[in-house]
């Protein structure tokens, strides 16, 4: 077949032998609109990111307190004293900040997980067309769609002891506990946290993997099957290493999600969580502003974030 | 205009839009004719409050001709947001801010100074109830606000529940309180109501409690004192209610919403420990003449440093930021609160104090819980510590306790030592 090509248009604005010669000083207008259009978005990473970040930082190298909170500039600069408070784990700032990173380390692990484990098996099972898929799929992403606020203070509502329906299923209806056990207070505070947040997060992971699935050829299952496999093997020879580009960013966005989470506790707790629920964000959100000690928050904050960092670029690198 | 044209102006706008928007703020209310006033939360709700104060705030509009837009702060938000304002410069003009706080917030430096010139702008030092202007500030230094409404808890209780349980009146001591808790507790019902996940409350117990075992939370240098025996002993004292008396519902230590008032108003419980909580009650739809008032128990066998005291000096403060653009508006209106009308009348409504000696004998506040609330102030309720730590003391005691409480609900043992290890390490978390 015979084919005609046209010469392509180069960046640098070669024209084509018909086009009129542009006049030379049109050329830099045309050169900044990029840049205009880059401007809102820079502007705003730079006012709601990048500035705070640095002023937080800064923060973190101060005695910043109450007596302080006003005029910044009357804070005594205290360089890493901060850093060595939160990070000494013999002092009770530091065994405190150890704990709730442990805590939040399994509450992200467990969170996260679990959420993937739910999101992919009911995007695998709802991958084939059948009747009520639609509605599934739309019930299934309810709780990623409702505000974080009104889901979480429903949830509030529903562990309460004595008024709430957990226990009202699983004692008076159910019959499976004798006593009525608290949900948010004590041990099982981190269960109901876990619950929360997996029940808020797995929509997410479903989506994902949902498109994910989409761009896999109908052609290699087929495959797959004229060699015989069955669901499991086509599952772990098609299905996730197909997934694999999707799961290894889905995972690195949920982890970054799950340990940063504040609103979550909040609602459910208020300021303050119970120790065996305290994750991290609260954790600092507390010793900076309930304590007004924004210093050591700050601190915290910071080695909170190169944590992160840390984290993000081993799994970066590993995945690569 | 051409499309690129188009889009480069988009952009153009989009780019000023958003450095624009780097630079607005919640500006204080600045002009002469307007003011941002922050309300505590002193009625049945937000809302209500609203309706209270809207026609005064009106009518201070006619008198001045100043505008005041007015919102109202539910507690659980109010420091923060206070702290955030004195951080930033911006927010309201006027405040109220809870008397405990006032040193606190007196030590941002964000707020007026009310040195006698400043007083006098506002009707004078004479004119305010020396007692709750001392719990506007440290005491060395002038006052950082002047008392709005004045409070002290008090003991509420069910007369019907009483009378169903052969308790003749109430209990003046904790272990009298006790006993009769014991007699109230059963068929769902129980003796004594708290607030355990409120930190605020709590600490409020915790620095009464203490006061009655001779105990103090900060030492004569104001350093804080958390885990002396005396304090272990009084906060042991105030969570055995749950953990060893068994008088309050396991569930109470989930309660920070005020949940212990609506309990009491619905006969869940027979006794309540609250500030003047009547107006409240009411509103619940609990009759006037269902409950009784009493003063706050005391030891039956107190030890010989332990004080006569059953309440903290309790209170609403009125406040002005620096920031404000409208001073001489900011202070004609804390002026138009303090008067003798505004006092009578916004006291009366929720069932608090007149902060103002003038109108102390008004015929609005002769009421029996009224009547309970002045004999406490004058005769046993001491101030909280009017340092600038306060509101962290506040956070961390009441949180402890809150810990100590759901410990108590969980049937966790609540020991001596376990008292003093949540109070060693609050008090380790203080700078």
């Amino acid at each position: 077949m015979a084919t005609t090509t046209t010469p392509a248009t180069t960046t640098d604005g070669a024209k084509g032998a018909g086009q009129p010669a542009r006049p030379p000083g049109r050329r830099p207008r045309r050169s900044l609109l990029p840049y205009l259009l880059l401007a809102p978005a820079v502007v705003l990473e730079l006012a709601i990111h990048v500035i705070p970040m640095l002023v937080g930082a800064w923060m973190s190298l101060l005695e910043l307190t109450q007596f302080h909170v006003r005029d910044w500039s009357s804070a005594p600069f205290v360089g890493l004293d901060n850093y060595r408070v939160v990070l000494d784990v013999d002092s009770a700032a530091g065994a405190e900040l150890l704990r709730s990173f442990r805590v939040t380390v399994v509450y992200t692990v467990l969170s996260v997980g679990l959420s993937w484990v739910l999101g992919t098996t009911a995007a695998v099972l709802l991958q084939r067309p059948f009747r009520g898929r639609a509605v599934l799929r739309a019930l299934f992403l309810t709780p990623y769609a409702l505000p974080v606020y009104t889901a979480v203070i429903t949830w509030t509502f529903l562990f309460q002891r004595d008024t709430g329906l957990v226990n009202h299923v699983l004692v008076d209806q159910l019959n499976l506990l004798d006593d009525r056990p608290f949900w948010l207070i004590g041990d099982n505070s981190f269960v109901a946290l876990l619950i929360v947040s997996i029940w808020r997060t797995w929509p997410f992971a479903f989506l994902c993997i949902m498109a994910g699935l989409q761009n896999i050829p109908d052609e290699l299952y087929e495959a797959a099957a004229m060699d015989g496999a069955g669901f499991w093997r086509r599952l772990r020879a098609v299905t996730l290493p197909m997934l694999r580009p999707v799961n290894l960013v889905l995972l690195l966005v949920l982890f970054l999600w799950t340990f940063n989470d504040f609103n979550t506790p909040y609602v459910l707790f208020g300021g303050t969580a119970p120790a065996e629920a305290d994750l991290i964000s609260l954790h600092i959100y507390r010793s900076s502003f309930q304590t007004w000690d924004f210093g050591t928050g700050s601190a915290m904050s910071v080695a909170l974030l190169l944590f992160l960092l840390l984290v993000t670029a081993g799994y970066l690198l590993l995945t690569n | 205009m051409s499309r690129r044209h188009l889009a480069i102006l988009t952009a153009t706008v989009l780019a000023a839009a958003s450095l624009t928007a780097c630079g607005s703020g919640d500006e204080p209310g600045g002009d002469s004719k307007t003011l941002t006033y922050w309300a505590s939360n002193q009625g049945a709700s937000l809302e209500a409050d609203k309706e209270i104060l809207q026609p005064e705030l009106d009518k201070f509009e006619q008198q001045t001709g100043i505008k005041v837009n007015v919102e109202v702060v539910p507690w659980s938000d109010l420091l923060n947001r206070l702290l955030a304002a004195a951080t930033t410069g911006q927010g309201p003009d006027v405040v109220n801010i809870g008397n405990t706080w006032s040193a606190s917030l007196q030590a941002t430096g964000a707020l007026v100074e009310f040195d006698d010139a400043t007083l006098d702008k506002v009707g004078g030092k004479s004119r305010f109830v020396p007692a709750a202007l001392a719990a506007a500030g440290a005491p060395d230094k002038p006052p950082a606000a002047v008392p709005l409404y004045s409070l002290a808890y008090a003991l509420y209780y069910n007369k019907k529940s009483f009378a169903d349980a052969g308790v003749t009146a109430p209990p003046t001591t904790w272990e009298e309180l006790v006993v009769a808790g014991k007699k109230l507790t059963g068929d769902g019902k129980w003796g004594l109501a708290v607030e355990g996940a409120n930190p605020s409350e709590n600490a409020h117990h915790a620095f009464t409690f203490g006061q009655q075992y001779g105990g103090d939370w900060f030492d004569t240098a104001g350093k804080p004192s958390f885990d002396t025996p005396q304090n272990v002993a009084a906060v042991k004292r105030y969570i055995d209610l749950m953990a060893a008396d068994k008088i309050v519902n396991p569930s109470n230590a989930e309660y920070a919403q005020n949940q212990s008032v609506s309990d009491f108003a619905n006969g869940k419980a027979a006794m309540l420990l609250w500030q003047a909580a009547g107006a409240n009650l009411q509103s619940q739809n609990m009759a006037a003449d269902a409950y009784g008032v009493a003063p706050v128990p005391f030891l039956a066998s107190p030890p010989a440093d332990g004080k006569q005291v059953n309440s903290m000096v309790a209170g609403i403060n009125i406040a002005v930021f620096k920031h404000t653009k409208n001073l001489d508006g900011a202070l004609e209106f804390v002026k138009f609160m303090t008067s003798d009308t505004e006092q009578v009348t916004l006291n009366k409504t929720y069932g608090s104090l007149p902060a103002v000696s003038t109108v102390a004998a008004d015929a609005g506040f002769a009421a029996d819980e009224q009547k309970i609330l002045a004999q406490t102030l004058s005769t046993s309720a001491a101030p909280l510590p009017q340092v600038p730590e306060e509101s962290t003391f506040e956070t961390l005691v009441g949180t402890a306790i809150k810990e100590l409480f759901a410990d108590a609900a969980s049937g966790r043992p609540v020991t001596e030592d376990s008292v003093r290890e949540k109070l060693t390490r609050a008090q380790q978390q203080m700078r």
